[in-house]
């Protein structure tokens, strides 16, 4: 009998189902507008809620009166979140919701609550240090081997400033849910059943989280989410709206409500990626060594005072540092997680001072990255090599690129960047359920979510593989709370988790069949595979029971789980942490206008086995574009003598359009001691170094830094009269 | 980035309510207190337009060929009426005024932001949503093959224009698709996938029908 079952990838060779590119599972359901998303849901007697927020940056609340809006026309349910004396320190901060049979109702309502405010001083803007005044933490100072003596030592010194602008996630799906909670008989809410909607990145925590809030035990609420239509990184937790919700539906009786926030509201407090700002150092030799580094760094990420990451990136092990960094307490909404937190940033700031050290030394910045690639963590040296060689050949750097500042003769200048991302993208801890019926059905039961990453379609692929069946003969539930617990989509852990839990789920389970069919095979378990839908005998193909004949055998179901507690030890060699990519832009930039156009995109990554390529490369051309989008356009603008959010809507918070790309090409980095990795999660790493990569294409065009993203026309033109001054 | 598409119907509205009325600013300026309307004094009808609402009001739109009554307010879009009155939610409420193309239907053969169109005022008119398309026509298709959707909430809107689009465009290159959907937004990045997915949905519908 099998001891411990052998729970490792097939090898690349005998593979059927896995490295193949299946379309996406969902993908007509979606193109054809029939996903119904959360936000779709319009169950039987539903409520409109909405909500009034708080106009000012800063701000007391000193009274609400709700009474007018009680009885407004429909309405069923007012809920006050700030109560009088609550301080509210950014704007659109939530004070009350109300729930009316119409949408209608509900907006005439909101406007009938009366609310008196003390307005208070506020800051909004943080990229100029000296005017944080007492809303700057300093964060303390960190010093590597002897900084001072190495910038005296230095060959070559270059300075220089950057800044990362706060952006928004702006999920196209609006943060939010639809959810009913029907009260019981029992004061303590122990009869209490809740039933929600949510648009959320972690279908699994979710019941927990809102119980908690709301005295309703987790086992009491359904949580159910077929589609989400998009996270990045703010939709982790059932928020305040969840709670609110929640309210109103109990103070409605148990009416279901949809309460998702509008979209000003969604760009003022759903998700902000913190901003950085830093002065840097760049101190070395003429052939381009880095040996010492220096950074100020500065930037918020909302009311609580959150400090820019650490420098330099990826290139930790240069020698000698000096490091301060310091946290502003802005009046804007909270930060959330973006897409590789704190690594855009950190990537932009080391990237953009490693090319201006590069050209302040005469050299090629592609030699630079290559020569300091030293410095990467000692397993990925190589490897960065390696990428960032590949990355100039596609992007034909070799002719291409030039000295900063010499991109043509015309008003239109050419120019090239590079930029480099590290991350880890180990499994979160998952569970899952193979099940194994007696008339050969199959199904794949793990209480997971899709982000449009294609979750559902890799563990599809997963459980075929294993298997030894086609896609379709395999049926996966996800995206609800009574199945096997996963993690949250963060972190580019989904597909290390579920893909190592459904292995071990499907890998226990097939080994049940086998048990069970030997003797009719007249075989050991040990002896068998399951292979195009048969389980045959190794070496005696005609020695085989069709999958349906041999499930005929059992006696009753199987069902088998499969745990991964989330640690690399735990893996079995199917998942690891670790991966690397290399980009390089290239770029146009009309000197006259300040407008910078896209021509390519070249991103090199590695991901360690990939599962489905097609998927993969989308999910790296969707990085790509989101981060083309806030290097050029992205960026919450805020003024300080109003205190308010000047662009919370899509007109003017701008996402690049499908015109504003270029072309993009995308090279996985499959090479074999890749793939024997395992798999490694693929949504943040690619997203890391755009705003890098085409600041300093930006500059090698136009012969000077950008200080700022987004790269926005007006910056642009300020840069090149600065430079021309 | 800017749109290709009307953003109000081509025709003058017959009620006299406009889209402005109703728009619920939080942005620049608009100090809202929370405690004061904006909006009823704006709503007044134009010189001699005949008076309907405030309160709700019956009416029937033709959506996929078929008369649908509903009773909603006059300034009622028609992206709300769908979704929440008739519960037609594969159009998608996105920003809300106009920007982004996740509420594109078409009407009388022309995409349109339904966002930004009064239900009352899209009667006696041929409304297309994407209910009434086989989950298989070409241009969803293709969107499929070519793998032009992520999360998904961005491509009902992309396929409504696409198909707007091809029926003026039927032999477009890759660079007519980027001009010609400009006016939809994506934020999971799918144009890549989209770009081809559009020519390739050009070529399937030669001859044949549009979906
Ligand atoms: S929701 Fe209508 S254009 Fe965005
Ligand atoms: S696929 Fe997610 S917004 Fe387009």
């Amino acid at each position: 009998m099998a001891n411990t079952p052998d729970y490792s990838w097939p090898p690349e060779d005998k593979r059927k189902v896995i490295g193949t590119s299946p379309q996406r599972l969902d993908g007509p359901q979606k193109s054809s507008g029939r996903a119904k998303y959360s936000s779709d849901m319009n169950p039987k007697g539903m409520l409109f809620g909405l909500y009034l927020t708080s106009p000012y940056a800063y701000a007391r609340l000193k009274s609400i009166d709700t009474g007018e809006a009680e009885r407004s026309p429909g309405v069923r349910a007012v809920h006050v979140a700030a109560k009088a004396g609550t301080e509210m320190p950014w704007q659109g901060f939530e004070i009350a919701a109300v729930a009316a049979d119409t949408e209608e109702q509900a907006r005439d309502a909101v406007r009938k609550i009366k609310v008196e405010y003390e307005v208070l001083p506020h800051l909004v803007k943080d990229d100029d240090l000296a005017k944080a005044g007492t809303r700057a933490r300093q964060g303390g100072e960190t010093v590597t081997g002897d900084p001072d003596q190495a910038m005296k030592d230095a060959e070559v010194v270059s300075e220089g400033q950057y800044g990362f602008a706060v952006v928004t996630h702006c999920c196209l799906e609006p943060h939010g849910q639809v959810v009913q909670w029907v009260p019981g008989n029992d004061p303590s809410g122990a009869n209490d059943h809740v039933t929600v909607w949510p648009s959320t990145q972690n279908v699994s925590g979710y019941a927990g989280s809102l119980g908690t809030n709301i005295k309703v035990p987790a086992t009491n609420i359904k949580v159910r989410m077929d589609y989400i239509g998009g996270g990045f990184g703010s939709k982790f937790t059932p928020d305040a709206w969840g709670v609110v919700g929640a309210n109103l539906s109990k103070q409605a009786g148990g009416r279901p409500v949809k309460l998702y926030l509008e979209r000003s509201t969604e760009l003022m407090i759903a998700g902000n990626r913190p901003s950085a700002y830093g002065k840097i150092t760049v101190a070395g030799k003429k052939d381009g060594t880095i040996t010492a580094w220096t950074y100020q760094g500065w930037g918020s990420g909302g009311f609580t005072p959150v400090p820019p990451p650490d420098q330099p990136y990826i290139f930790t092990r240069v020698p000698n540092s000096r490091r301060n960094r310091t946290g502003i307490a802005l009046n804007g909404g909270s930060q959330r997680a973006w897409r590789a937190p704190g690594n855009q940033a950190a990537s932009f700031l080391t990237c953009c001072a490693i090319e201006d050290f590069a050209h302040k030394a005469g050299k090629d910045p592609l030699e630079v990255f290559k020569l300091n690639a030293q410095y990467a963590p000692e397993a990925r040296v190589d490897t960065y090599r390696f990428q960032l060689d590949k990355a100039a050949e596609l992007a034909e750097w070799k002719t291409l690129w030039h000295p900063r500042g010499e991109g043509g003769g015309g008003t239109v200048k050419r120019g090239m960047g590079i930029g480099v991302a590290a991350w880890n993208g180990l499994g979160h801890a998952s569970q899952c359920r193979a099940v194994i019926n007696t008339d050969g059905s199959v199904s794949i039961e793990i209480d997971s979510q899709d982000l449009g990453t294609g979750t559902k379609t890799i563990i599809t692929q997963v459980a075929a593989e294993t298997f030894g069946l086609a896609l379709n003969q395999v049926k996966l539930v996800i995206g609800n709370n009574d199945l096997p617990p996963d993690g949250g989509s963060g972190g580019s852990t989904t597909v290390g988790g579920v893909s190592t839990s459904t292995r071990k789920a499907t890998v226990n389970a097939l080994d049940k069949l086998f048990a069970a069919v030997a003797p009719d095979l007249g075989a050991t378990p040990d002896q068998l595979e399951a292979v195009d839908a048969h389980i045959r005998v190794k070496g005696s193909p005609n020695k085989s029971l069709t999958w349906v004949a041999a499930c005929r055998k059992l006696t009753s179901s199987i069902s088998e789980m499969g745990t991964y507690n989330g640690r690399q030890q735990d893996t079995a060699g199917l998942a690891t942490g670790g991966a690397a990519g290399a980009q390089i832009a290239d770029v146009s930039v009309d000197t006259e206008t300040g407008i910078v156009k896209m021509n390519r995109y070249v991103a090199v990554q590695d991901c360690g086995m990939v599962i489905n390529p097609r998927l993969a490369e989308s999910q790296v051309y969707g990085a790509v574009i989101m981060g083309i989008s806030t290097a050029l356009f992205e960026e919450r603008i805020m003024d300080q003598e109003t205190g308010k959010y000047l662009n919370p809507d899509m007109e003017f918070y701008k996402l690049a359009g499908i015109a504003d790309i270029g072309n993009i090409v995308v090279h996985m980095d499959i090479r074999p001691e890749n793939d024997k990795r395992g798999v490694i999660g693929l949504g943040e790493p690619p997203a890391v170094p755009i705003c890098a990569a085409v600041s300093n294409a930006v500059a090698n065009a136009i012969g000077v830094r950008v200080p700022q993203i987004p790269l926005t026309p007006d910056r642009v033109l300020a840069a090149l009269e600065r430079r021309n001054a | 980035m800017s749109s290709k598409k009307d953003p109000e119907l081509p025709v003058q509205p017959k009620s006299g309510f406009s889209r402005r009325g109703f728009i619920r600013g939080v942005g620049i300026g608009s100090g809202v207190l929370g405690t004061t309307g904006l909006l009823p004094k704006e709503a007044a009808a134009a010189p001699g337009a005949a008076v309907v609402g405030p309160g709700p009001v019956a009416m029937t739109l033709t959506i996929n060929g078929k008369p649908v009554n509903l009773t909603a307010e006059p300034r009622v879009t028609l992206l709300d009426a769908m979704r929440n009155y008739l519960d037609l939610t594969g159009a998608k409420r996105v920003c809300d005024r106009g920007t982004c193309g996740a509420c594109t239907v078409l009407i009388n053969g022309k995409s349109v932001y339904s966002c930004t169109t009064l239900a009352i005022d899209a009667q006696g008119k041929k409304i297309e949503t994407i209910e009434g398309l086989p989950v298989n026509n070409p241009v969803s298709a293709a969107f499929v093959n070519h793998d032009g959707q992520q999360c998904g909430y961005c491509t009902p809107g992309f396929v409504m224009a696409a198909h707007g689009f091809l029926r003026e465009h039927p032999n477009p290159t890759e660079a007519d698709v980027e001009h010609g959907l400009c006016g939809n937004l994506c934020r999971c990045g799918t144009y890549m996938g989209v770009r081809k997915a559009v020519v390739e949905a050009a070529k399937g519908m030669k001859g044949g029908s549009n979906g």
